[in-house]
């Protein structure tokens, strides 16, 4: 490695552009792979011959596809491959990221013997450093979450961190977390053997080969366009790191895959007099926004500063790929922070500043999946440089689901699907990932927002709810408000509120709260994507009949809660149908569900053009009446009766509300609070929210935002999808069953994995805890993601938390699972296995006690109207 | 503080000289222009009037004066020692060697016993290494940039169809006081009937009057002078029939830059008689207007007026006080017009222009466009010599000012080296009492034989722009007094084309360490901070002006105190700075260049 990596530093000089350097040293081993003619037919197209591109047809050609093609424009592992710091870390934050990477170590440290090429693969372990107890918390949820999947590491005080690595001033630090599997790898060398394991099993790979294009027709991939001719091909891997987003764009229908590079430099030294020990651990100083590992007896040290250089924004530039250089300048605060954290090296001599662009996405997590718009075109790219961790885990994955449909595990926060068109303007692109790259090393914490490529896409209140004082969330592009916060109030400013503790807007959410249980709040939703599907004949009734899973063959102006299954029958979407006519039903899914419902939706409903579908999302705002007093204001509104009787729960009715009229009321809300759902046209948006708001107010009417919603959905055990429900949940796991009808006469999708479910039981189940010596002042507040316990087993992960007013406790949601005794293997979990078991929730290494229910704690309420009963009847019933 | 109060209470010129006594002390640091901010000189030096003791607090550190009662001889050494301790550290342990003092100005007998402990005092100073630990009285950032940045101004020529086809692309402008109130004045206008833009700072001294009156009148006199014959008769007429007059000039000012609105009758009036004289002076025949002789008749014209206005006097009292005022202030000026590629700087004193010129290796050099008027100029004192007798050879310029007193060797205003003697005694016995009663208007320079000593005439420089002539630095003596001419033209040219323009650093086949790079870099990195801090180039420069450490790098910690000094302290430490920074569209100046090729 060292050869090679000083090799790229030598020629840097005189080669034009830094993907393009060569690497013919290394190819030996990889069949000898450059026949001139491209095949005409491949199954699969890969392109991009990086870490991830042979990761993908390494892993599909394991799983028994043969029919494979690579293409490389310049030399096989490349690009950001070739420059990659090699640094292989388990510490992170997502779940899934974590077992990614964890495969990925296994997966690297095997391959030096099965495909004889040298990896460079070191066990070195890693150390993550706390100058904060703030990070010191951060480390110890990772450390939690590490230890239940049996990866091993532990929290360790600083004078350990300097037994470990000598060299490190420990001085400043509050503790550390050791991973002592982490490993070190040359990525490169990683890339080359798996292409090389790939090739013998059949993969041909072609290198100087650009792809120009895609070919699709009737939104399926037919085949590619290169440089050097066309492939037929069934499907298309776009691996193509920083350039995927311009691939994307070039085809007749642009695939969307929002990512941006930023410039990335990392230094290298020459090695000391007295050579680091080779298994010196690698240290990640996240407070001083550098890593350090050793390299050749010296160091290589890089790290992710607090003003990134975006690059590329207009594309591939050979003039900015040329123009890319050493920049020391930039570099200071990371060598000052460098030689804080080891002054000894002041006098190591400096060897390289090494520029290599790395690719962020909006948020942070890679894109891996299927296009929505052209079937048969997958993608992994945007690896916001965890790229070699990452790589054999997600490769892995996008062959899984090219191969079986779907992967194993949920990916649902990587998928391709959860951005759309909207996230991929390049200059949205360019501010966020400004955000994005210093948040790598920046705490994270709770309920962060991001805070550029905000205000994209507003309700028509937006400008009135700030004024009284709103504070804004995204969700796909879309603003949310949090909370409204009191004129006489302030609040922390955005870098003193982070906090793993109790945020400053306890009192303002508390009182909110209250009010939606007393009185009658006014939450704006109107982010919810809203879709309107009609028929000339009974077309829409059939179709939807087979996509949902509940019976929806109801009366007209019904409302039906149900879930879009896949074969499987787990959740693909969530919704509310109301059906508006014999021949038109109105649905309302999740914010972040539009684009992956829309292509879910037109991928499995019929193509007949008197069948439609229509997205109405920005047609309507909606508004929920949350509260006790909701039906009066209403019914004064309309001058009609708004009583159960009249207006049953979860009914829709199109009505005038003040002057305006076709206003779609829906006696439902999302919370299991009595309430109305209020379906505006967006141009009678003000004058319904004028309205309700000036007769409200002798009923108390107030604002609340989604924080107050958060709190009322999980303390009556509402799971949300995206959250708590996702691909590999079924119905049957979380309480759904009535949402579920088997028995409507259609074969739905997913009908036969629930019947089979049913016979042989759950291996999983939804559970809600209540937090028992918890204290909210004093004690860390649960997030999601935290290790359920069951009789001091572990037994699962929480999945949404919220602290209940009403209870005046912590309410988690979470998976419990039956772990064997024996050998780990799953078993059935009954209620009766719920109900039996003592179990704690572990937060940073602190277990809680914690109550389990499978349904919400009815007990607790006090009901003094009639209506609560019928809403909260109903919500047992479904 | 009024400059009436000033005046009356005598303590104006006591500050100008006490202070010396201490000062001269530390003298050898001030050799070091660069280095060392100490008090500048003042422009007169008057004899001495007042006791000793109030003097030491104005040499004193803002927070010791809070001690002011308490402080008894014995305590002297330490109240000195952190007075000097603050800014001439690596220079005082150096033998003070009056040969050099900058403050040069003759002991008078009553000064003289001040001076007398001086061997004492140098004990002190000796002693300053042990003397308490330095106050730690900052400002933060913020409260500096507020400081510096209170009275900048900028001003971009506006652009037509997306074009500035003027050969100036801008100004930036800013004053920092340090007399109070201030005795600086800065203009700038563009001609509305004819072309050019006109742009001067102007120093004051014994007061702001003149500097103000001139700041005000100047331009108009210049516009005037350059103004075709018909244009001339045309305002005739508008003015005759009582018609609306055409605007001469667009002022660019900044909200602090007033005018008077009590003399503007009076101004009006005198300047109705300039062009009256002009329209009679030409009989039509349209002659191309000589730029330099404009601005000469113009300077000369105006300081004729301001003498006259003040013989002739003024029935309304505050008038007639003001014109006195003004005509017993003095003020230095240098203007500059800009006309396409047609640069004018016409100078009278010792304010300077500056031409910042890249190089093509894209390296800065300064190009000086005016002479000093004051005794470092040779010509200057030979032109003195000429111009009086032979027996007052001696006497004309004494320690290097003139009649001993004035450093600038021409200025408008200041009578008392104008008038002949019998004039001055009858003017201020006529005039109101506040007169009367100054000690400074009665006082007779000594060896005043054959006025006048003084003239406003200006020297004018013509320089016809390049291409490379990038930017133009007109400024006090504030600023010069503080940084070599090389380095202002190098920090505003640095400023101008951003700090992208200096060079990248690369390791290439070096042996670096990590410390050695670090070190680099902090510093390179403490240059750029102070770049990005400021919108306006002059601003910048008087950051550096005040704030420059021995590195040429700005130093908040020296910025922080030299800002913080009590208002009657901070004349020692620095003067007044006005700094006008026109920068040029050389792709305009180009083009001229083209077309005549």
């Amino acid at each position: 490695m060292l050869y090679r990596l000083l090799s790229i530093v030598q020629r840097q000089r005189t080669s034009p552009g830094w993907q393009t350097w060569s690497s013919a040293r290394n190819s030996t081993s990889v069949a000898e792979s450059h026949s001139i003619t491209l095949p005409a037919q491949a199954q699969v197209v890969i392109c991009g011959g990086g870490i991830l591109g042979t990761s993908v047809a390494y892993h599909l050609s394991k799983m028994g596809w043969q029919d494979i093609v690579l293409l490389e424009q310049g030399r096989l592992a490349a690009g950001s491959t070739r420059f990659c710091a090699g640094i292989l870390s388990t510490a992170r934050h997502s779940s899934i990221e974590q077992k990614m990477a964890d495969y990925s170590n296994k997966l690297y440290s095997q391959l030096e013997q099965e495909t004889g090429i040298q990896t460079g693969y070191l066990r070195t372990g890693s150390i993550s450093l706390a100058q904060t107890q703030d990070r010191l918390i951060s480390l110890k949820r990772i450390n939690s979450r590490l230890n239940v999947v049996g990866i091993p590491s532990e929290i360790i005080s600083p004078k350990k961190v300097a037994e470990l690595h000598p060299l490190l001033n420990v001085h400043d630090l509050v503790g550390a977390m050791h991973v002592p599997e982490d490993a070190v790898v040359s990525s490169a060398d990683v890339a080359l053997a798996l292409a090389s394991a790939a090739s013998q099993n059949g993969v041909q790979i072609y290198d100087k080969t650009s792809v120009l294009h895609v070919l699709t027709k009737k939104g399926q991939v037919t085949g590619v366009e290169t440089d050097k001719g066309q492939i037929e091909c069934q499907y298309f891997v776009n691996c193509a790191g920083q350039w995927a987003y311009e691939l994307g764009l070039s085809n007749e229908e642009p695939v969307s895959i929002p990512l941006h590079a930023c410039e990335h430099f990392y230094l290298l030294t020459r090695p000391r007099e007295t050579p680091l020990q080779s298994n010196t651990p690698t240290i990640v100083d996240a407070d001083g926004r550098i890593y350090i590992r050793n390299w050749q007896g010296g160091i290589l040290s890089g790290g992710f500063e607090k003003n990134p250089k975006p690059i590329f924004t207009e594309g591939k530039n050979q003039l900015e790929i040329q123009n890319l250089r050493e920049d020391w300048d930039h570099f200071e605060p990371l060598l000052s922070s460098l030689l804080r954290r080891m002054p000894v090296l002041e006098t190591l001599e400096i060897l390289k500043l090494v520029n290599c662009p790395e690719t962020f996405t909006p948020d942070m997590k890679c894109i891996m999946g299927e296009s929505p718009v052209v079937q048969g075109y997958f993608v992994l790219a945007g690896m916001n440089s965890a790229g070699l961790s990452l790589g054999g885990g997600a490769g892995k994955f996008l062959a899984e689901w090219m191969v079986y449909g779907y992967p194993t595990e949920n990916v649902w926060e990587l998928d391709l699907q959860r951005f759309g068109a909207l996230q991929s303007s390049r200059t949205f692109l360019r501010h966020r990932v400004m955000e994005v790259m210093p948040l790598m090393y920046d705490l994270k914490v709770p309920r962060w927002d991001f805070q550029t490529g905000r205000q994209l896409r507003t309700s028509p209140l937006y400008d009135r709810l700030d004024a009284q004082g709103a504070r804004w969330m995204e969700k796909h592009g879309f603003e949310r408000p949090k909370y409204f916060v009191p004129p006489n109030k302030d609040l922390l400013a955005l870098e003193q509120s982070k906090t793993f503790y109790k945020p400053d807007w306890f009192d303002i959410v508390e009182s909110e709260v209250k009010c939606c249980k007393e009185a009658v709040c006014v939450i704006d939703m109107s982010s919810f994507t809203k879709f309107e599907i009609t028929s000339t004949g009974d077309q829409a009734l059939e179709s939807l009949q087979y996509l949902f899973s509940n019976d929806l063959d109801v009366p007209v102006g019904h409302i039906v809660h149900t879930g879009m299954l896949n074969e499987c029958g787990g959740y693909e979407n969530d919704c509310s149908i109301a059906r508006l006519n014999k021949r038109s039903f109105f649905m309302i899914s999740p914010t972040d569900q539009q684009v992956h419902c829309w292509a879910w939706l037109n991928k499995y409903m019929p193509k007949d053009s008197n069948l439609l579908l229509e997205d109405v999302t920005w047609k309507y705002t909606a508004l929920n009446l949350i509260g006790p007093r909701a039906v009066d204001v209403l019914s004064e509104l309309s001058y009609a009766p708004m009583t159960p009787d009249h207006f049953p729960t979860l009914f829709c009715k199109e009505m005038s509300v003040g002057y305006a009229n076709g206003i779609r009321v829906m006696s439902m809300t999302h919370t299991g609070e009595p309430g109305f759902m209020l379906y505006i046209p967006i141009e009678y948006a003000l004058h319904v929210y004028n309205e309700v708001m000036s007769v409200g107010q002798k009923y108390g009417i107030r604002n609340a935002g989604y924080y107050a919603l958060r709190s009322l959905r999980i303390e009556k055990f509402f799971a949300f999808w995206g959250q708590d429900l996702n691909t590999l949940t079924t119905p049957l796991e979380c309480g759904g069953e009535s949402r579920v009808k088997l028995e409507k006469g259609i074969d739905f999708i997913g009908r036969d994995a629930l019947l089979q479910q049913k016979q042989n039981g759950v291996y999983k189940r939804l559970a809600m805890f209540i937090l028992d010596d918890h204290d909210t002042d004093l004690d860390l507040w649960p997030w999601w993601g935290e290790p359920i316990y069951r009789n001091g087993k572990y037994a699962g992960k929480t999945t949404s938390s919220a602290y209940s007013y009403t209870l005046e406790r912590h309410v988690c949601l979470g998976y419990v699972h039956n772990f064997s005794e024996d050998n780990g293997e799953e078993q059935v979990v009954t209620a009766d296995f719920i109900n039996r078991g003592e179990y704690e929730i572990d937060i940073a290494g602190h277990r809680f006690q914690a109550k389990a229910k499978l349904y919400p704690v009815t007990s607790f309420f006090t009901h003094k109207r009639r209506k609560d009963d019928v809403e909260l009847s109903d919500f047992h019933g479904k | 503080m009024s400059i009436s109060a000033l005046l009356s209470m005598g303590r104006c010129c006591c500050r100008c000289c006490c202070p010396r006594g201490l000062w001269m002390l530390s003298a050898p640091c001030c050799d070091d222009r660069r280095m060392c901010v100490c008090p500048g000189p003042r422009r007169i030096g008057i004899p001495v009037r007042t006791s000793s003791l109030p003097l030491f607090s104005d040499a004193m550190p803002a927070p010791t004066q809070l001690f002011f009662p308490l402080i008894r001889n014995c305590e002297l050494s330490r109240i000195y020692g952190t007075a000097c301790y603050c800014h001439h550290k690596h220079l005082c342990c150096s033998p003070p060697y009056i040969a050099q003092n900058r403050l040069r100005y003759t002991p008078h007998p009553a000064y003289a016993t001040f001076c007398r402990p001086r061997e004492n005092w140098w004990q002190y100073t000796q002693g300053r290494r042990y003397a308490s630990t330095p106050q730690k009285f900052y400002l933060t950032p913020p409260q500096v940039n507020s400081i510096l940045k209170a009275n900048e101004y900028s001003f971009k020529v506006p652009e037509f169809d997306g074009k500035n086809v003027s050969s100036i692309l801008g100004f930036d402008s800013n004053q920092l006081p340090a007399n109070a109130p201030i005795e600086d004045r800065r203009s700038a206008a563009t001609c509305l009937q004819t072309r050019g833009m006109l742009l001067g700072v102007f120093d004051g001294h014994a007061g702001c009057a003149c500097s103000q009156a001139v700041s005000e009148r100047l331009f108009y006199y210049i516009a005037v002078s350059l103004l075709p014959h018909e244009t001339l008769l045309e305002i005739e007429n508008a003015v005759e029939s009582g018609r609306a007059l055409l605007p001469i000039l667009q002022w660019h000012k900044h909200p602090n830059d007033y005018f008077s609105k009590e003399a503007s009758k009076l101004y009006f009036n005198s300047l109705r008689t300039y062009w009256q004289e002009l329209i009679d002076l030409n009989t039509g025949e349209s002659a191309d207007i000589d730029v330099k002789e404009a601005l000469i008749n113009a300077f000369k014209r105006l300081d004729n007026d301001i003498s006259l206005e003040a013989q002739v006097g003024d029935p309304n009292s505050f008038l007639n006080y003001l014109v006195l005022r003004v005509a017993f202030s003095g003020a230095t000026a240098c203007v500059a017009h800009v006309d396409g590629v047609d640069l004018h700087v016409a100078n009278t004193g010792d304010s300077r222009a500056m031409l910042g010129v890249q190089e093509e290796d894209g390296s800065w050099s300064a190009v000086t466009l005016s002479n000093d008027h004051n005794a470092q100029n040779e010509r200057e004192l030979e032109r003195l010599k000429l111009e009086h007798p032979k027996n007052e050879a001696k006497s004309v310029v004494k320690q290097d000012r003139l009649l001993g007193l004035l450093m600038p060797f021409r200025a408008f205003g200041d009578v008392k080296f104008k008038w002949s003697i019998d004039l001055q005694k009858r003017v201020i016995e006529s005039g109101p009492d506040q007169l009367n009663d100054n000690e400074y208007t009665k006082f007779i320079p000594p060896n005043y034989h054959t006025p006048p000593y003084l003239t406003a005439e200006p020297e004018v420089t013509y320089h016809r722009l390049r291409p490379q002539d990038k930017f133009l630095v007109l400024a006090t003596d504030g600023l010069w007094e503080t940084m070599h001419r090389q380095d202002v033209v190098r920090i505003v040219g640095e400023y101008l084309t951003g700090m992208h323009q200096q060079q990248p650093i690369a390791v290439g086949g070096y042996k670096v360490t990590l410390g050695q790079m670090h070190g680099l870099l902090t510093e390179r990195r403490a240059k750029m901070s102070s770049v990005f801090e400021d919108q306006n180039a002059a601003t910048h420069l008087i950051r550096h002006a005040v704030g420059n450490n021995e590195f040429g790098a700005v130093d908040h910690e020296r910025l922080s105190k030299m800002l913080s000094l009590p208002e009657e302290l901070a004349r020692m430490y620095r003067d007044d700075i006005t700094i006008i920074v026109v920068q040029f569209n050389s792709h305009v100046v180009g083009a001229y260049q083209n077309q005549e090729q």
